[in-house]
This record gives structure tokens, C-alpha cells and sequence, in this order.
């Protein structure tokens, strides 16, 4: 077991000195903007004195690497400073809104993941039917039309003409489960045609990729049945090239909500970017960005860890 | 023993099989209409060389196709039941239960994700033949039959925690898991060593025997099939060639191809001359030792190579040979010791010598399909050393491509042109050669560049090779573990066994008695086509170590 824990050690080393220069990369774009923040915020007409005392308050004296050092130690505590447009705590802001996003997002992820391995499976067994193509095509042209489009059509679909779902998915975490799963179903499922093609083919291609393979002409000569023989035989070896793809498409689901969420008023993360940036509120975006950063190196390292763990040859050495 | 009448049931029956293979959008025909019939309890051998399709024979016998191939016609019988034509169902449950298969690479056959167990669990449980804890059980008594170490635990590792010569055992176990009438042995030991092979031959002999299975026993090497097999039917090209009991087809072959295939062990090349006294060694190692990581893989090794000679290194995989030979190129540098040429100490690594240098000492590869880019056309390939090391353009380039093709025997106006998917695996390792011999070496490697070959190509190979040291005064140092490849054409033999050197001098000295102990291991493990030869040697060896 000792080489796969240093090898597991040595990713979330990597993941977090990614993380590290991610911060500074944010930190730097913010440090680089043009103007003042202590004359933006106050105004032209402020005062000397109430400029100096602004700054001192929030640090602004001090040289680049106290306060990045002050900015990353606040961060990594869940403080964020204060929002330049309304002076309240960012952490406060966007607790109750990444709450939401990562909500919509594993509401999604939850359709989304076992529905294309499924769906990737059975299109491997029964390659170049009628049916694979039918779920090939049907995925692909998901993933072709922008999610804003898909969503309305989604809501034409079935909050227009059906009226069976709500078109605005604006409800908190203060909603009772159901009801909260019931709202934010068209949302849900317009990010599950987004992220599935991927995950899909994905899926298919890895599967099909090892079916030329010895062991799995072995376990079809064993009398073994053929959904047996690519559920069991194939997929625990084509799980590495899959939970990368999966990884990447769940971190999309987190980052790339933004238009999904405007579309049908969802009040997450991505509304609170969108507004931030309209209000240049640069606090806001920098923390949302992080947040973004974060969530994205955390999921590939947990794909990395997840992919080394799935490779017996690592896991169980001779 | 079981009663006579069951004994001469009919088993298998194939008829005027006819099988087509697809390539190029064409189907050619891949078996020509072959009859084949086995008894039970009886075993057949199919011998050829590779596209003689005895594979494909072998597979349909379970009613199999490989992808992108299909049964054209003819009639298959299994034990009365009509296999062409029967449905994926019907065949599924003949599979694994009463007809098994045992593939060439055990590595590449068990699914990396399992524990072998598990695998060979599958068959009796999910054809409802036994329950898991009985099939588990079973598994381990097997497992002990098949003479496996540890057989109480070994089922729980997982396929690379386990021997090459191990996992063909388990495979052979695995395939017996629901005591099926029937077993297609698919060259089970053509990638093992000799010494191994031998454990597993005796093995898969025994349990066969022993529980009367009926098995097809495919494979390219006449003496292994000797040992194992009643009959043996020698297939050329998807066509039968002849038939007969094995003591009569060894003693009496009938048809001129089957003769030349007796006949390719009986290369050999003549002696040469003795080398003087006091010549200066073209190439000497002295005390090399090399790790990888914390693993010592070379152990003090010291070789002396003279100018114009042939050196065989012989050991199993493991042993140090090919490491031997990357220590020579400087693709690893050894901890401790020096590589000599010409009297001239080397620098560790090929970066740190001169391309002059690097020029005068090339390899050839033992797989010539991945040591040539597939998308480079022979003149490319043959073209690169001689832009590179001798400085050739155009005109002159193209001339010296042509002669090199001339020389290594392929027609330069054909070939030049060509992709190296467009060659046979013959033509590929002749390339290779040619390759090597645009930088007009003095000393070349040749790692296992037989191996791969079919007896009939590699005989051609070693005779090229040949002709090339008499016309060239080459000096080779010949990697290989095939001791008929030894005897065909060395001056000189290392014994080479877990990264030592256990024995070195003249080929007469080391193929003569007496032997040292390992030589002997090895030198008497080489199968001989001589059907009891298996049974003389296990007995030899039973007397020799009392229980």
C-alpha cells in the first residue's frame, strides 16, 4: 500500500500548489485593474483623511504580499472581505447562493452520470444499431445547441405547452425538499442534456476500445452473457478515461450554470456573478472565481486519486 | 478409464469448414474447406505456420468467429449438435460449460480487474453448474492439480501478482472449472520459457489425461506438439496438408512441406575459424552491474566479443539478457563497471558518445511491428541512418537504399515504396536489418529478432545474417532463448539466469557434457521431437529429486 499513498499524496500536493497559484493569478488580475478602490468607492469628493482611514481599514496601505497573505488567510477561513457595492460580507452573500448551485448541480449530476454510463453501455453492446445512433444523435444535438436554448425550448416544452413544470426555478434552500426538486427540475434537466454527450460517448467509445481485448473474447468463450461481459468485464477497466470525463463534466455543471440560472432565475452562484460583474463589484467576482478555481482542481484531483485507485495493478502490487 | 463404447464416441465433426475473413473490403477465404473429427478424450494437433489458420479452425470449433470473420459454409457437430447456424443462446451455453478455451498470452486473457478465483468462478456459477462456495472449493483442488504454488491462496491475487507460467496453469484450471468434453489449447506455452513450459506442459497433460478430456491443441512448435497430442494434422495456408497418428507422421511425413518443416532445426552454419591468440576483443564488458530503481538487474557481468564471431546470450526472461544489450547501446547506465570497444573505454550513456561512435554499434529489435513508425515508407526508414549518420542525399541516398534492400534479399523496386503494414513479419525484421546496416556497424545487437518469426522465416533470417558476417565481418551479440536458434549459429554462449553470467564459452564446450547445473536445466528442457521425450525427462527429473 506504500507506493499508491505517496502517489495519492503527491496529487493532493499537486492539487493544492494549483489551487495556491490560482489564488495568485486571481489576487494579481484584481491588483491590476486600473483606479483607486479606496477614490472609487468614496468618491471624487472624499476627504484625505477619509481616503487614509478607508485604507487602513481595509488594508489598502499595506505592500502586495501582506495583503495577499492577509486576503488568502481570510479566504481559506471563509471570509472573503466585504462586497465594494453594498459593504457586506461576501462569505455572507454567497454561502446561501454556492449552497443553491452546488444543489442544482448534484440534482443534475445525479440524472446525469448513471443515466449516460447506462445509456454508454448499451449503446457499446449494441454498436452501430439503429439504437446507438439514436442515442448518439439525440446527445449530440443536445450538446450542440447553447444550454440558454435548450432551456427555453425546455420551458416551451413543458411549462408553456404542457404545464407540467415551472419555468422560474426561484426557490431557496428554506423550500421543502420536494418542493425544491419539483422546481428546479427544468433547470436540472437542461444541464443533464448539456453534460450527458460527453459522459456518453465517452462511456461507449472506452467500452468498445477494450472489446478487441483477450480477456473479453475469454469471458464471452466462458458462456458469460453479453451485457454481463461489458458491465462486469469491461466497465471496471474503462473506468479511468470515464471518471475523468465525468469529473470534467461535473465541474462543468458547477461553473457553467451561469446562463442556466439566469435563464430561470435560480438564485446561485452564477445570478451572483452575473450581477457582480454588471456592478463591478471586483470583491464579489474574486471570490466567486476562487470558488469557481477551486471546484474545478478539486474534482480533476479527485478524478486523478479516483482513477489510481481504480487500477488494480497500483492498488493491490505484487 | 470409462467403457470403450463411450470412449469412441464421435465428439467433433467438422465437415468441408469453410471460413472468410474480411480485408480491404473483400472477404478472402481463411480456411479452405477443412474435415476435422475428434473422438473423446482424444487429442489433435494443429500445426502451421501463422496464417495457416489454425486458430480460426480451433475457435470454430466452438462455433466462434473472431470480428470481421464468418463461417461460410460446412457443418460443425458437437457432440451431435449442428454448431453452424446454432444461435448466439445455444452456443453461449456450450461455451465455458462443455467446451473451453485456453488463449496464448494468460496475461492478456484474465481481466486485469479480478482475482483469478473470481474468474474462474464465473463459468460453473453462472452456467448454474456449481455454487460459489463449491466452484471456490474446486478451484483450489485444481489448482493443486495443476501443481500451482500455494494453491490454497494463489486464486486470490490478481493476474499480475502471478508468473507467466503460473497464470497459464490457472488458465488451464479456469478452463477446466465445469469439466468440459472439449478444450482448445491456442499455443498455451508459446510465450512461456523453456523451463517453464515444461511444468506446464506436464500439467495440462496430466489434468487432460486424467480427467479424458478431448482437446485441440494448437501451436507452430513440432516437438511440443509431439508430447501432447494423438494426431496431428499440419494445416498451410487455410488448407490441410496431411494427417496422421503422431508417431507416424514424425517417423514417415508424407508431403514435402510437412518435410521441410522437420527439417528447418537442422540449420547450421559453418564453423568459423578459431580466433587468434592475442587478438584485441572488439568489445569487452568487465564487472558491469545495473539497477533499475532499487532492483539489481545485472550482476557483475563480464563478456569478451571478438571481431567477425557470433555470441549467443541465452537465459529466461529476467535474466539480464536485454539488459545486457542496453548497457552496450548506453540506454542505462551501469553503477559499476566498463564497456570496452576496441580497447577503448565507452561513456556510460549513448548521449555522452560521439554519433561516430554510436554509428559503429546497432540494435535490432525483437518486435519489428513496433521498432518500425507505421507511417514511414521503407525508404524513409532505410534513409534516415544514412542521411544521419553517413551523410547521404538525394542520388547517393537513394542508390544505397536500393543496395541495402538488394542485400537483405527484397526486391528494391517493390518494396522502396511500402508501408510497413504492407510487409509480412519476415520482410518487416529484414528492414530492421537493413536498417541497422545503413550505418555500416561493426557490432550489432540482435535482441530476439526470431522470436517472433515462424521457424521457416527465422531459419531465413539466420541465414541472412550469416551470409551478411561472411561478406561484412560483422560480430553479433545474439539475445535469444531459443537453444535450436543457439545451435543454428553461435561461435560463442553465454548462460545468462537472474542477471549472472552461469556459464560462458564455445558452443561445443557448453552443448557438451559435462554441464553445469543450470545449463542443464535448460539445455534438457528444450522440447525434441520425439514423442516420449516429455515422459523420459519428468522421469529423469523424478529420480533425480526424490519426494
Amino acid at each position: 500500500m506504500q507506493p499508491i499513498l505517496k502517489i495519492i499524496l503527491s496529487r493532493l500536493m499537486m492539487g493544492l500548489l494549483t489551487l495556491l497559484i490560482v489564488t495568485v493569478v486571481i489576487f494579481s488580475a484584481v491588483e491590476l485593474l486600473p483606479g483607486d478602490i479606496a477614490t472609487e468607492t468614496l468618491g471624487q469628493s472624499a476627504t484625505p483623511e477619509t481616503l487614509a482611514a478607508f485604507r487602513s481599514k481595509f488594508n489598502l496601505d499595506q505592500p502586495v504580499h501582506v495583503r495577499y497573505g492577509l486576503w488568502l488567510a481570510g479566504a481559506v477561513q471563509g471570509d472573503f472581505g466585504v462586497s465594494l457595492s453594498n459593504q457586506r460580507p461576501i462569505a455572507e452573500l454567497i454561502q446561501s447562493r454556492a449552497g443553491n448551485t452546488f444543489f442544482l448541480a448534484g440534482y443534475a449530476a445525479a440524472i446525469a452520470v448513471p443515466l449516460a454510463i447506462l445509456l454508454g453501455l448499451v449503446a457499446a453492446l449494441y454498436r452501430n444499431s439503429a439504437f446507438d445512433r439514436m442515442i448518439s444523435g439525440t446527445t449530440l444535438v443536445a450538446i450542440s445547441f447553447p444550454e440558454f436554448f435548450v432551456a427555453y425550448i425546455l420551458i416551451l416544452i413543458f411549462s408553456v405547452t404542457l404545464g407540467w413544470f415551472p419555468s422560474l426555478a426561484d426557490v431557496d434552500g428554506s423550500a421543502p425538499l420536494p418542493e425544491r426538486l419539483y422546481r428546479t427540475f427544468l433547470p436540472a434537466l437542461t444541464m443533464t442534456l448539456i453534460v450527458m454527450a460527453h459522459m456518453m460517448r465517452m462511456t461507449r467509445a472506452a467500452i468498445i476500445n477494450l472489446l478487441a481485448s483477450p480477456y473479453i473474447e475469454m469471458a464471452e468463450l466462458k458462456g458469460i452473457k453479453r451485457w454481463r461481459v461489458i458491465a462486469v468485464h469491461a466497465l471496471p477497466n474503462a473506468m479511468a478515461p470515464i471518471i475523468t470525463v465525468v469529473a470534467l463534466n461535473l465541474a462543468y455543471l458547477i461553473v457553467g450554470v451561469v446562463l442556466v440560472e439566469v435563464v430561470f432565475v435560480y438564485p446561485g452562484l452564477g445570478q451572483l456573478l452575473v450581477d457582480a460583474v454588471s456592478n463591478r463589484d471586483v470583491t464579489v467576482v474574486q471570490a466567486a472565481c476562487l470558488i469557481f478555481a477551486a471546484t474545478y482542481i478539486l474534482l480533476n484531483m479527485a478524478a486523478d486519486i479516483l482513477s489510481i485507485i481504480a487500477n488494480p495493478k497500483l492498488l493491490h502490487p505484487r | 478409464m470409462t467403457d470403450t463404447a463411450q470412449q469412441d464416441d464421435l465428439l467433433l465433426d467438422i465437415r468441408d469448414l469453410r471460413i472468410e475473413g474480411r480485408s480491404g473490403g473483400q472477404w478472402h477465404q481463411i480456411v479452405k474447406g477443412i474435415d476435422l473429427t475428434l473422438k473423446r478424450g482424444e487429442i489433435i494437433g494443429l500445426i502451421g505456420e501463422s496464417g495457416a489458420g489454425k486458430s480460426t479452425l480451433g475457435l470454430a470449433a466452438m462455433g466462434y468467429t473472431k470480428g470481421g470473420c464468418r463461417i461460410s459454409g460446412g457443418s460443425i457437430r458437437f457432440d451431435g449438435q449442428e454448431l453452424v447456424g446454432a444461435s448466439r443462446e445455444q452456443l453461449r451455453k456450450l461455451h465455458g460449460a462443455r467446451i473451453a478455451y485456453v488463449a496464448q498470452s494468460a496475461a492478456a486473457a484474465f481481466n486485469p480487474a479480478f482475482r483469478l478465483i473470481n474468474q474462474y468462478c464465473e463459468a460453473p456459477v453462472r452456467h448454474g453448474i456449481m455454487s460459489r462456495a463449491q466452484a471456490k472449493k474446486d478451484a483450489v483442488q485444481l489448482y493443486r492439480a495443476m501443481q500451482l504454488p500455494d494453491p490454497e491462496q494463489i486464486g486470490f491475487r490478481y493476474p499480475h501478482q502471478v508468473s507467466g507460467g503460473q497464470l497459464q496453469r490457472a488458465m488451464t484450471a479456469m478452463a477446466m472449472a465445469c469439466r468440459p468434453d472439449l478444450i482448445i489449447f491456442d499455443e498455451p506455452t508459446t510465450a512461456l520459457d523453456v523451463t517453464t513450459q515444461i511444468e506446464v506442459l506436464s500439467a495440462i497433460r496430466r489434468v487432460v489425461r486424467e480427467h479424458h478430456t478431448a482437446a485441440i491443441y494448437i501451436t507452430h512448435d513440432l516437438a511440443v506438439v509431439a508430447q501432447m497430442a494423438d494426431r496431428i494434422k499440419v494445416l498451410l495456408k487455410g488448407d490441410e496438408v496431411e494427417e496422421a497418428d503422431t508417431r507416424t507422421m514424425l517417423a514417415d511425413p508424407q508431403q514435402d512441406y510437412t518435410k521441410s518443416l522437420w527439417a528447418v532445426r537442422a540449420f547450421r552454419r559453418d564453423p568459423m575459424p578459431e580466433v587468434p591468440q592475442g587478438e584485441r576483443p572488439l568489445l569487452q564488458l568487465e564487472g558491469i552491474s545495473a539497477f533499475y530503481g532499487p532492483q539489481k538487474v545485472l550482476d557483475d557481468i563480464d563478456l569478451t566479443v571478438h571481431r567477425g564471431r557470433t555470441v549467443a546470450v541465452v537465459g529466461e526472461s529476467g535474466s539480464g539478457k536485454t539488459t545486457t544489450a542496453r548497457v552496450i547501446m548506453g540506454l542505462l547506465a551501469p553503477t559499476k563497471g566498463v564497456v570496452r570497444f576496441e580497447g577503448v573505454d565507452l561513456p556510460a550513456t549513448s548521449r555522452q558518445r560521439a554519433p561516430t561512435l554510436q554509428r559503429r554499434v546497432q540494435m535490432i529489435h525483437q518486435m519489428a511491428d513496433t521498432a518500425l513508425n507505421p507511417r514511414h515508407r521503407i525508404r524513409e526508414v532505410i534513409g534516415r541512418p544514412l542521411e544521419f549518420f553517413l551523410g547521404l542525399k538525394g542520388r547517393a541516398k537513394e542508390a544505397r537504399i536500393r543496395e541495402l534492400l538488394t542485400l537483405i534479399e527484397l526486391d528494391p523496386d517493390e518494396f522502396i515504396d511500402r508501408l510497413p503494414a504492407e510487409l509480412s513479419g519476415g520482410q518487416k525484421q529484414r528492414v530492421c536489418i537493413a536498417r541497422a546496416l545503413a550505418a555500416e556497424p561493426e557490432f550489432i545487437i540482435c535482441d530476439e529478432i526470431t522470436s517472433a518469426l515462424d521457424q521457416l522465416v527465422a531459419e531465413g533470417i539466420l541465414r541472412l545474417l550469416d551470409r551478411l558476417q561472411r561478406e561484412m565481418g560483422l560480430t553479433y551479440l545474439f539475445i535469444t532463448h531459443d537453444l535450436a536458434t543457439v545451435r543454428s549459429i553461435a561461435d560463442e554462449v553465454v548462460v545468462m539466469q537472474g542477471g549472472r553470467i552461469v556459464e560462458q564459452g564455445s558452443k561445443d564446450e557448453i552443448f557438451s557434457p559435462p554441464h553445469q547445473e543450470y545449463t542443464e536445466l535448460l539445455l534438457s528442457s528444450v522440447p525434441e521431437m520425439d514423442p516420449d521425450w516429455l515422459d523420459t525427462v519428468l522421469a529423469g527429473r523424478e529420480t533425480a529429486t526424490p519426494a
